[in-house]
C-alpha cells in the first residue's frame, strides 16, 4: 500500500456525507481511488426511489448514505385531518405490496383504542387474508431479489403464482393490491361463496411451486456465491438497530410478534418460527421461503376452522375513541409494523404515528454493506425487502 | 429549558390540556374485556364515565425507579399498556438505566406529539421493548418549544434515523446526535409539518405562488 495522500478527501462534499467521514479509513486499498457514486433514485435495483450515495474504493464500499423521502406523502399529517374511518384506505398505500397487513395493524390499533374486538369469524378471515398477503409479498420479494442478482426466471414464476393470490383478493374485496379489506371492528365483506374452496385450491396449487422456486435457487451455485456471507448482520446488531422481521430471524433470534404477543387469532394456530444462523443473505432467503410454508400451514388451519358468526363487532357508526394513547404492532411481512395513536376524544386522530419496518430496517444497510463490493449492495438492498412507499410514507 | 415548572403530580397529568374534552365518548365503552391484563374498568371517575383512564402502574420495576426519582417520574398504565411519564431532566439517565438494568434492549420507535396550547408544547415518546421480558413500555416526557433533548443514539443506534425524523417533522433538537438533519423532507423545506400550527395547504400555496406566479385556488 502506498503512503496515504489524503488530498482527495477534501473534495468530498462535506454536507451530504458528514455521516461517512466519521469512519473513513486512513488507508485505502488502492491509492487515490476513492469515488463517490450516486445509486438511484432512478435505478431498477433500488426497488423504488431510493438514492444511495456510495463511497467506494475501487469496487469496495467504504460507506453509504441513504437519501430518502422522494415518495413522502405526509401520511401522518393526512391522518390528523381525516376521521378514523376515512384514513383506513390510506394505510394500504404505505407498504403497497402488503396492503392487507397494513390494514390489519391499523384496524386493530383503533379497535384497541376503542376497547372493542373483532368477532372470531372476522379474525379468521383477517388471518387468512393477511397470510395470503405475506405469501404474495414474499413472492414479489423473491422475484425481484433474484432478478437483481441475475436470475431472471424466478420473477416469471413468482409473478405467475402471485396472480392467484391477487385473484382471491379481487374476488373478496374487488381490489388486487390496495385492498382496504378490513374495517374498524371487523370486516365489511362476508366471504364470497367458494372462498374456502379457492383458498384450498391455492394451497394445493402453491405447495409444489415453492419447491419449484427452491429447485431454481437453493442449491444453485451462482445463487450461493452471490448470497452466502453477503450482508452479514449479527443478532446483537439487529437488536441495536431495531431490525425486525425475517432479517432478525435469519440472524438467529426466534422472535415473531405472532407468537411473542399474539394478535388477531394467531394464538389458535400451530406454526413455527423459522430462523437462520449466519444472518447472511442466503439465510434470509431460506427464512422467507420457510415463512411461506408456515403461512400456508396457518391458512390451512384457519380455512378448516373458520367459525360461523357475525363479521362486524359492536362499533359505533361514528368512531370516537376515548381520550388516550395506544401503541399496537403486528408482524408484517417486513417486520414489526406499529401504530401509535393519540386520541383527543374527537373523530380524528390527534396524532397518528406509523412505525414502519422498512424505514428502520433500511438503516442497517450501511452496516451490512461496508467492505463488500458494489454488486453486493444490490443483493443487500434486495434482501432488506424494503418498500419505499413505507420508508417515506 | 422550562424544567422549573414541575407540575406537582395531579394523578393523571399526562395530557393536561386534553382532559376537558373527555366527556362525550361514552358510547365507545368497552364491550369485551379481551385485553391481556385489562385495567380494572372504570374507577371512581368524576361522574361521567369517559372511557378508561390511565391508572397507576405498579410493579417491582416501578417501585425501584419511583424510590430513586420520586416526583420526577409517574408510572401509569392505560388499556394494559404501561408507560413512564418523566421529567425532562431525567431523560438520558432513565433511558440508559432501562436498557442496561431492565433489559429494554430494543427501541421500537421514537416520536412526538404537538400540543400548541400547552406551555411545554411537545410530548416526546420512546416506545421500548424488551426481548428477555417480552414486555413493552413507553417513556414519555414533555418539553417546551425550542428546548432540546439529549440524543439517545449512544443508547440505541436505531434512534439515529428516528431522531432525525422527529427533528424533521417537529423541529425538536437532539443534542449529541451525530448528524441531525432533515430525513424525509428536502433540505430547503420551511417549517415542521407535524406541528399543529402547520397548515396542510401552506407549502402548496407558496409553491404555486413562487412557481406559477398566481394565487393558489385551494
Amino acid at each position: 500500500m502506498s503512503s496515504p495522500t489524503n488530498d482527495h478527501k477534501n473534495e468530498v462534499p462535506k454536507r451530504s456525507l458528514s455521516n461517512l467521514d466519521l469512519e473513513t479509513p486512513d488507508k485505502t486499498y488502492l491509492d487515490s481511488n476513492e469515488l463517490i457514486i450516486n445509486m438511484g433514485p432512478q435505478h431498477p435495483a433500488t426497488h423504488g426511489v431510493l438514492r444511495v450515495i456510495l463511497k467506494l474504493d475501487g469496487e469496495r464500499v467504504l460507506g453509504t448514505e441513504c437519501v430518502i423521502g422522494y415518495l413522502h406523502r405526509g401520511v401522518e399529517k393526512i391522518a390528523e385531518n381525516r376521521t378514523y374511518t376515512m384514513f383506513n384506505p390510506y394505510v394500504d398505500r404505505m407498504d403497497y405490496c402488503a396492503a392487507v397487513s397494513n390494514g390489519l395493524g391499523y384496524c386493530e390499533a383503533v379497535e384497541k383504542l376503542l376497547n372493542v374486538e373483532a368477532p372470531p369469524r372476522a379474525q379468521y378471515i383477517r388471518v387468512i387474508l393477511t397470510e395470503l398477503n405475506r405469501i404474495a409479498s414474499h413472492q414479489l420479494w423473491l422475484g425481484t431479489h433474484a432478478l437483481d442478482i441475475g436470475a431472471m426466471t424466478p420473477l416469471f414464476y413468482t409473478f405467475r403464482d402471485r396472480e392467484e393470490v391477487l385473484k382471491i383478493f379481487e374476488r373478496y374485496c374487488g381490489a388486487r393490491l390496495t385492498t382496504h379489506a378490513f374495517r374498524i371492528g371487523g370486516c365489511q365483506y362476508e366471504t364470497y361463496s367458494g372462498f374456502e374452496k379457492d383458498v384450498t385450491t391455492f394451497l394445493t396449487f402453491f405447495a409444489p411451486k415453492i419447491d419449484e422456486y427452491e429447485a431454481l435457487l437453493t442449491t444453485n451455485r451462482i445463487w450461493l456465491e452471490r448470497t452466502k456471507n453477503v450482508g452479514v448482520i449479527s443478532a446483537a446488531d439487529c437488536i441495536a438497530l431495531g431490525v425486525t422481521g425475517p432479517l432478525l430471524r435469519a440472524s438467529g433470534v426466534k422472535w415473531d410478534l405472532r407468537k411473542a404477543q399474539p394478535y388477531a387469532a394467531y394464538s389458535k394456530f400451530d406454526f413455527e418460527i423459522p430462523t437462520g444462523e449466519n444472518g447472511d443473505t442466503y439465510d434470509r432467503y431460506i427464512v422467507r421461503m420457510m415463512e411461506m410454508r408456515q403461512a400456508m400451514r396457518i391458512i390451512e388451519q384457519a380455512v378448516n376452522g373458520i367459525p360461523e358468526g357475525p363479521i362486524m363487532g359492536k362499533v359505533p357508526k361514528v368512531i370516537k375513541p376515548p381520550v388516550g394513547e395506544i401503541y399496537h404492532s403486528i408482524e408484517a411481512p417486513k417486520g414489526e409494523l406499529g401504530y401509535f395513536i393519540v386520541s383527543d376524544g374527537s373523530t380524528q386522530p390527534y396524532r397518528l404515528r406509523v412505525r414502519p419496518p422498512s424505514f428502520v430496517n433500511l438503516q442497517a444497510l450501511d452496516l451490512m454493506v461496508r467492505g463488500l463490493l458494489v454488486a453486493d449492495v444490490i443483493a443487500v438492498i434486495g434482501t432488506l425487502d424494503i418498500v419505499l412507499g413505507e420508508v417515506d410514507r | 429549558m422550562a424544567e422549573e415548572i414541575k407540575s406537582p403530580a395531579p394523578p393523571p397529568p399526562p395530557e393536561g390540556e386534553k382532559k376537558p374534552a373527555a366527556e362525550k365518548p361514552a358510547a365507545a365503552a368497552p364491550t369485551a374485556p379481551a385485553k391481556p391484563a385489562a385495567p380494572a374498568a372504570k374507577p371512581a371517575a368524576p361522574a361521567k364515565p369517559a372511557g378508561p383512564v390511565p391508572m397507576p402502574w405498579t410493579s417491582p420495576l416501578v417501585e425501584k425507579y419511583k424510590s430513586q426519582y420520586g416526583s420526577g417520574l409517574d408510572a401509569l398504565t392505560y388499556l394494559g399498556q404501561n408507560y413512564f411519564n418523566v421529567d425532562r431532566s431525567l431523560i438520558p439517565d432513565i433511558l440508559r438505566l432501562l436498557r442496561d438494568e431492565e433489559q429494554f434492549d430494543y427501541c421500537v420507535d421514537l416520536t412526538a406529539a404537538h400540543y400548541p396550547k400547552r406551555e411545554k408544547q411537545f410530548d416526546v415518546v420512546w416506545i421500548l421493548y424488551s426481548f428477555p421480558r417480552n414486555q413493552r413500555m413507553r417513556v414519555k416526557t414533555q418539553i417546551a418549544d425550542g428546548a432540546t433533548l439529549p440524543s439517545s443514539v449512544s443508547i440505541w443506534p436505531t434512534a439515529n434515523w428516528l431522531e432525525r425524523e422527529v427533528y424533521d417533522m417537529f423541529g425538536i433538537q437532539f443534542d449529541g446526535h451525530p448528524d441531525l438533519k432533515r430525513i424525509l423532507l428536502p433540505d430547503g423545506w420551511k417549517g415542521f409539518p407535524l406541528r399543529k400550527d402547520y397548515d396542510i395547504l401552506q407549502q402548496d400555496k407558496e409553491w404555486v405562488q413562487i412557481n406559477l406566479g398566481i394565487e393558489s385556488g385551494q
